[in-house]
């Protein structure tokens, strides 16, 4: 590699040398796009130099510019007419927040995070992103600079937000794979399940941001894409939410050296693994937590001291991205031989499009540069003026006094054609599991079972290895409970110590039902985030959702068809519930192929919904662990015969055809009547519904406030006559919950619920017996909690 | 006038805003200033009555925990520090401050390594890797020992703080552990509601597999205090992690020890 700037002979290529060119360069560019730029140039009549393809080729990646959640989609379904969606995200996700129109929401979709109010001084910023073609790769690596990239996202969004939490959800293959069965090239889910979980805890930890909410998920088919979603929130003063960029402001460049680590990440992000994947090492980025701490630590300074006017990361893409995005209404000049170096030889592409991590870009204006200067030298920082932002509406890039690059930026952000694409989508077919009641009498050991299977059981060892109390703010904690350690539905957050004001978050996933209807997996990973902040003490007036797609190739009809299906259910529910969208993302072309065989792998459609919720007093915070024997437990909402995807079904090796369906009819009135019971004070416990039904969240309050519970599935209020106890046991039937009420205020709570279908279920018992009775009044499950604890405690116990 | 503390921030620190509250909490005043400004002699050590060095990663703890910034402070700040020890002022080192100041050699401090040529203070004691081989948050039970810290003095017998750490194992050669039991110098022990006082405390109630239970340690003044757990995330009944299910004060286990010092340095020190 040397410091030469090629040129690319692209004016009179033909078709197939244009293909050759994107593919050889790893440009991830499509013929068409190609053709664009030969047109653009041709009338320029010169060919363009290698930093600038590249750097059309970053601006225009599917990671920086979702061309697929912005292409016009043809989509066709079995006996519909065909439908012309003209964008997903215009149609269904930024559509559904403007008509839900929400007063409190400050930012959305324009900064690189979603800004919502928080009180009369601070917002909030949240930001979810994933990093899972990296960590494919280098789970360590490819994990820790996830978060490290999400913490800057916060960092960079209105003039810097002052991170405050972490969340994390991770997919990964079943942890006991045989190795025989691994493909080609890939690492053991084990590997990258370890690999990933320190990466984070590395990063997050260092940076002394607490990591107090997530999930993790197992399925086979994430063996070769495991998927890494990492969120952040942050704290910003309300007076610093814009930003601006003027005419000869500087372009200055704030962290880390720029070395050759992460080069086309972002094009390689908009490509499907295969078997030489790994032979990528240097498309995943080194990170240095303690760098980033230092950059966050002299910034936020240099914020309150108004020393800048704008402010991006260094993401995918790089320098090119950040100064391309800032300089996109004015032009930018900037002089690529006066960016620190790791190491000398880097071609002058290579310097502008690595994604080294920890670097930060601010406009600056040139009478502050030595305040600012000063502020980084005490703060060891290394701080480069880059050159300055123009009114040229061109991006100039200079090295050593050459130009290697003069592009307008019209063409460089609005030049990208839109992309038409076919998508169809059929129901499938599954094999539907009839009830076990005439097989056993018993469901004890599936409740263990479900306990056991990994999505479900205790993730203990992973929490715990996160800093969750950094900070002195979390007060509902991952792991709550008579012994600190059952399954926290939502985290709790008071970001201002001695301030009641709080901030709910939650997450809800359910990749598995998508096997039926991507439409009800998206609509029930709604449910399932907002269930857990209403589970806690927050209410859907004051939640804010982002979506966070995770997909196979769009460019394959099937795949995207699943995709329209889930950005449907987004729209539908979302403005049902009136949670609207403030930020998103999507990580497309999560596939792997066999080189020699061909084969062929998509993960399951897999959308992550991250809620957050002000919650305006703290004390009114309720946790999912049973608090006093002889206190009554109810079930609120109805439960239906849905299975279909259930983790009942999954045990017993059947998929099942009937998903649980979201009623938001149904649904808005339990959760906002719940909302009110628990600010009244009248729940004591309160615990969704979700992964195994009601046996398993009973199980789980149970065994954490370590009490038993004497249970009876006859009032159980159910939409037909249901005769099937296991069906009762283990439906995920969407919007309900367990709660446990003083006996003192059963006729209040009842009273308060009125027109919310609820049934009390049992009691809270002075034992360790754990008893349910089944319709006909037999029991049908008789167990301890430390049995069911032990159950769900051992399968990933280290 | 309200004592003035002096929080050091270096690249890496990380809990220096929730120390920073609890310093203010207990009626100080207080300044978070980086290693390069006491260096620089920009800010004065001698302006203050208290120096706190908080949690984190100080330089991402290269090499082991805490040791880069115990190197700076021994080579760049020596005089200051032996000034500020010598005005018989107060140190607390939390978290990787304790390992800081187990580094520096100014806890358990000097007088146990008559061997020491004076100039130097040298490491007697360490706080190595847990025994659990990573880093864990939990909370821990513990129980104050009678000691001359100014820290703990007058408080209850059994606290309850969260630890956050990878490297906590605090061990010592027996004829070191022996000479802290003998000056009282040991001043927190992890504890077990149910265990016999005169059994070692189990994983997880000793998260670290410290020797002889030891949470934190002072010098044999009791006014150089350092600690594993975190008492400045301990300071309102809502951080306790069972707050939603017992009767709990309003005030956190933790702010005592910060008042201590406050209070101390009203009495004695100007």
């Amino acid at each position: 590699m040397s410091n030469k700037v090629n040129e690319f002979q692209i004016i009179n290529a033909n078709d197939a040398e244009l293909m050759r060119i994107s593919q050889e360069e790893t440009l991830s560019l499509n013929l068409n796009e190609m053709q664009t730029i030969q047109d653009h140039f041709a009338k320029l009549q010169r060919n363009p130099t290698d930093v600038e393809l590249e750097t059309i080729a970053q601006t225009w990646s599917e990671h920086c510019v979702h061309k697929t959640f912005k292409s016009m989609i043809i989509y066709s379904e079995k006996g519909k007419e065909t439908e012309q969606i003209d964008g997903l995200f215009p149609t269904y996700i930024q559509r559904a927040t403007e008509e839900i129109d929400k007063p409190w929401c400050v930012s959305v979709f324009s900064d690189n995070a979603g800004i919502i109010e928080f009180d009369e001084t601070f917002n909030l910023v949240f930001k979810v992103e994933t990093h899972n073609h990296p960590s494919a790769i280098e789970p360590y690596g490819g994990a820790g600079t996830g978060i490290g990239g999400v913490i800057r996202d916060a960092l960079g969004t209105g003039l810097g937000a002052k991170p405050i939490l972490n969340t994390d959800v991770f997919c990964f293959g079943l942890p006991d794979t045989p190795y025989k069965k691994l493909p080609k090239g890939t690492l053991h889910p084990k590997r990258v399940f370890k690999g990933v979980v320190a990466g984070v805890r590395d990063y997050g930890n260092r940076m002394g941001i607490p990591t107090a909410n997530g999930a993790i998920l197992f399925d086979s088919r994430y063996t070769a894409n495991p998927l890494v979603f990492c969120g952040n929130v942050g704290l910003i003063p309300k007076d610093r939410c814009d930003k601006s960029v003027e005419p000869g402001d500087l372009i200055v460049a704030i962290g880390g050296r720029t070395g050759r680590d992460g080069i086309h990440g972002a094009t390689f992000s908009s490509a499907e693994l295969d078997d030489t994947s790994e032979n990528l090492g240097s498309v995943v980025q080194i990170g240095n937590p303690i760098m980033e701490k230092k950059i966050v630590d002299a910034l936020l300074q240099a914020r309150d001291r108004n020393l800048y006017r704008s402010i991006t990361d260094c993401g995918a893409g790089g320098f090119s991205s950040a100064v391309g995005e800032m300089g996109e209404d004015t032009g930018a000049e900037v002089h690529l031989e006066r960016v620190p170096l790791k190491y000398e030889g880097l071609a002058p592409w290579e310097i502008w499009l690595s994604e080294a991590q920890e670097r930060m870009v601010i406009a600056v204006p040139s009478d502050n540069l030595e305040e600012l200067m000063e502020i980084c030298e005490a703060e060891m920082v290394e701080t480069t003026v880059l050159g300055k932002f123009t009114d040229t509406h061109r991006l100039q890039v200079f090295y050593e006094g050459s130009v290697v690059v003069d592009l307008d930026m019209h063409f460089l952000h609005k030049g990208l054609p839109q992309h038409v694409k076919k998508a169809t989508w059929q129901p499938s077919q599954n094999k539907e599991m009839p009830s076990r009641d005439n097989k056993t009498e018993d469901y004890t050991e599936d409740l263990y079972k479900l306990l056991a299977s990994p999505n479900i059981a205790s993730k203990e060892s992973v929490i715990r290895q996160y800093d969750h109390e950094v900070q002195g703010g979390i007060v509902i904690k991952p792991l709550v409970g008579v012994k600190n350690d059952g399954p926290s539905d939502a985290c709790v957050t008071t970001p201002i110590i001695g301030s009641e004001k709080a901030v709910i978050v939650a997450n809800g996933i359910n990749p598995k039902y998508s096997d039926v209807d991507p439409y009800l997996s998206a609509a029930s990973a709604i449910d399932e985030a907002l269930r857990n902040i209403v589970a806690v003490g927050g209410t859907l007036e004051k939640t804010a959702l982002l979506d966070n797609f995770c997909w196979g190739n769009p460019d394959k009809p099937d795949r995207l068809g699943a995709l329209v299906r889930a950005a449907k259910a987004c729209y539908d529910i979302a403005t049902a519930y009136g949670t609207p969208y403030i930020s998103g993302k999507d990580s497309l072309y999560n596939e792997y192929r066999d080189t020699t065989t061909g084969e062929q792998r998509a993960i399951p459609s897999t959308l992550l919904i991250s809620a957050i919720c002000v919650m305006p007093d703290v004390c009114k915070a309720i946790t999912m662990d049973v608090k006093s024997p002889g206190n009554l437990i109810y079930v609120v909402g109805k439960t239906y015969v849905e299975l279909g995807g259930s983790h009942y079904f999954n045990i017993h090796g059947y998929i099942g055809n009937t998903a649980p369906v979201v009623r938001p009819s149904e649904g808005k009135p339990t959760m906002d009547k719940l909302s009110s019971a628990i600010d009244n004070s009248l729940v004591c416990s309160c615990h969704d519904c979700s992964e195994g039904g009601i046996a398993v969240a009973a199980a789980e309050m149970a065994f954490s406030g370590g009490y038993g519970m004497l249970l009876n599935l006859v009032n159980i209020p159910t939409s037909e006559e249901t005769t099937h106890d296991d069906f009762l046991l283990f439906s995920e039937s969407n919007s309900r919950f367990l709660v446990e009420v003083e006996p003192e205020n059963k006729d209040t709570f009842e009273k308060h619920m009125t027109d919310v279908p609820i049934g009390c279920l049992g009691t809270v018992t002075d034992t360790s017996d754990f008893i349910i009775n089944g319709l006909t009044g037999k029991t049908v499950l008789e167990t301890t909690i430390n049995k069911l604890k032990s159950a769900w405690q051992t399968p990933l116990h280290s | 006038m309200k004592p003035k503390v002096l929080i050091l921030r270096t690249a890496g620190t990380n809990c220096d805003a929730e120390t920073d509250v609890a310093f203010q909490l207990a009626g100080a005043e207080t300044d978070l200033v980086h290693i390069q400004n006491l260096i620089s002699t920009k800010t004065n050590l001698s302006d203050y009555q208290i120096l706190a060095i908080p949690g984190g990663f100080s330089y991402g703890d290269d090499i082991a925990a805490g040791i880069l910034l115990a190197v700076e402070m021994k080579h760049k700040l020596k005089k200051a520090l032996h000034q500020f020890v010598d005005d018989k002022k107060l140190i607390i080192g939390i978290c990787n401050g304790f390992q800081v100041l187990v580094r520096t050699g100014l806890l358990p401090g000097t007088e146990l390594n008559p061997q020491n040529d004076n100039e130097e203070t040298a490491q007697s004691t360490t706080l190595a890797m847990n025994t659990s081989a990573k880093f864990e948050c939990r909370w821990v039970e513990l129980v104050t020992q009678q000691s001359p810290c100014i820290f703990t003095k007058g408080i209850k017998q059994h606290l309850y703080l969260p630890v956050a750490h990878a490297e906590g194992r605090f061990t010592a050669p027996p004829n070191v552990l022996t000479e802290l039991e003998t000056n009282n110098q040991i001043v927190l022990r992890y504890g077990n509601g149910t265990k016999l006082s005169t059994e070692k405390t189990a994983y997880p109630h000793n998260p670290n597999g410290s020797d002889a239970d030891i949470a934190g340690i002072c010098d044999i003044t009791g006014r150089i205090f350092g600690l594993m757990p975190h008492p400045e995330r301990f300071l309102t009944k809502w951080n306790h992690p069972r707050w939603t299910r017992e009767e709990l004060p309003d005030e956190g286990d933790g702010l005592a020890i910060f008042k201590n010092a406050v209070n101390y340095a009203i009495t004695n020190l100007k």
